[in-house]
């Protein structure tokens, strides 16, 4: 008795904080938000004169699968990142802080135009805030 | 001839100097990140300074910003308008002007404040530590009559020191960015100088502390409240400031902010609350 009463409050407590607290994945928007995100974010970085040199070399093909994949895993989506580390990826670009945080204003109007919700966004950001170090820290 | 050849040297070199300017002008922060000008014309919030600089600067960029600042309470009237320079995201230098208006007495008190703050650690997103600088304001009384009348001890000028520390965290409230800063400031004055320093309770530096917290809706808009300790050094029961506000960011070019504060008795005049105006202007 006691066991079953547990299992059905435990079950209640699981769809409860499900629901106030849906997987960043879902939260986000899933697959197809993700995709869009993508493809505004290089939308973005084509219009802006000072960031546009630092993606040029990139075939916009692959940095868009690269860059979806990486997104999805970050959200905790059902994807393999599997391109360079973030070091690597940025190396030898002296990434300064203005530049950075243009970026990351380009990938908060992207996910805006894909109305992903703020808090999601947020989130996501929280998750990308380390990686700063490894992107701006490559002198090498 | 000559003073037309000067006044085109002098064009050509303001163009040249605001030039310079522009190519490194300050936009390099994350929007919302440089606060507004707090009501000694440090960047902070709206009663408190904030570890945070004034301006968009970045570590290789500088920016100027002017705000002006209403507060409007049931006995009292005060006008602040002022400007604030940051450089490189490291110094801050700012200067506020004063006007208290004593519209029960028909008196007026104005008092300048010189500023400087620097950045000792941090970045208030990114460093895992929270954002600290240190700073000081310079305070320097226009009119003493009032001070004096009611016993400041010194009614020229005085110096605060402060130490502040800001951290903004990315989604910690339910996905919002919530942003706090704790500061503690090293103060003779009384009601912000405006009554003079000093009097007969004390006549040593205090220390309080100022307190924000506020959370943002999203990039354009943030709610919070804000606490300042004050000494009580004229034993005329000077009360703590605080106040609610709101907040608008739509560019990096404006900040808005309308707030509701509370500034309890001011100088025997019962509770004082009312309505908190600020607009600044970052100007490159």
């Amino acid at each position: 008795m006691l066991v079953r009463m547990i299992f059905i409050l435990l079950v209640l407590y699981c769809t409860a904080c499900a629901t106030l607290n849906p997987p960043l994945y879902l939260e986000f928007g899933g697959k197809e938000r993700i995709a869009k995100v993508s493809e505004y974010f290089i939308d973005e970085v084509s219009f802006d004169a000072d960031i546009y040199p630092y993606f040029k070399d990139s075939g916009i093909e692959r940095f868009k699968e690269m860059f979806t994949a990486h997104l999805c895993q970050q959200l905790e989506g059902p994807c393999k990142y599997t391109g360079d580390t973030m070091v690597d990826v940025h190396r030898g670009m002296n990434i300064n802080e203005a530049d950075f945080n243009r970026v990351v204003e380009l990938l908060m109007n992207a996910m805006d135009r894909a109305n992903v919700p703020v808090t999601a966004q947020n989130r996501l950001l929280n998750k990308l805030a380390p990686m700063r170090a490894e992107i701006m820290l490559t002198k090498h | 001839m000559v003073f037309r050849g000067r006044v085109r040297h002098l064009l050509q070199g303001s163009t040249i100097l605001l030039a310079s300017m522009l190519a490194n002008a300050g936009d390099g922060k994350l929007l919302g990140t440089a606060g507004l000008s707090q009501l000694e014309g440090s960047g902070g919030g709206g009663l408190v300074p904030w570890a945070t600089l004034s301006g968009y600067d970045s570590g290789d960029e500088v920016s100027g910003a002017i705000f002006s600042t209403n507060v409007n309470v049931q006995d009292y009237h005060l006008q602040v308008w002022g400007a604030n320079v940051g450089l490189y995201d490291r110094l801050e230098l700012s200067y506020a002007r004063q006007t208290f208006d004593l519209s029960t007495l028909g008196l007026q008190i104005r008092q300048s404040v010189v500023g400087a703050k620097v950045r000792l650690y941090g970045d208030v997103v990114y460093s895992d530590w929270p954002q600290v600088s240190v700073g000081w304001q310079r305070k320097t009384l226009v009119d003493d009559t009032v001070a004096l009348g009611v016993g400041a001890k010194e009614a020229n000028h005085g110096d605060d020191v402060y130490l502040a520390t800001t951290k903004l965290h990315l989604g910690l409230a339910a996905g919002y960015n919530v942003i706090w800063n704790l500061a503690l400031r090293g103060t003779k004055a009384n009601q912000l100088g405006l009554l003079g320093f000093g009097g007969e309770k004390s006549t040593s530096r205090n220390y309080v502390l100022e307190g924000s917290l506020g959370v943002l809706l999203n990039q354009h808009w943030a709610v919070g409240a804000e606490y300042r300790q004050k000494p009580d050094n004229l034993g005329l029961k000077e009360d703590d400031w605080k106040d609610i506000f709101v907040s608008y960011f739509p560019n990096k070019h404006l900040n808005l902010t309308l707030a509701y504060a509370s500034l309890g008795e001011i100088a025997n005049a019962g509770k004082q609350e009312g309505l908190y105006l600020s607009l600044t202007g970052y100007l490159w």
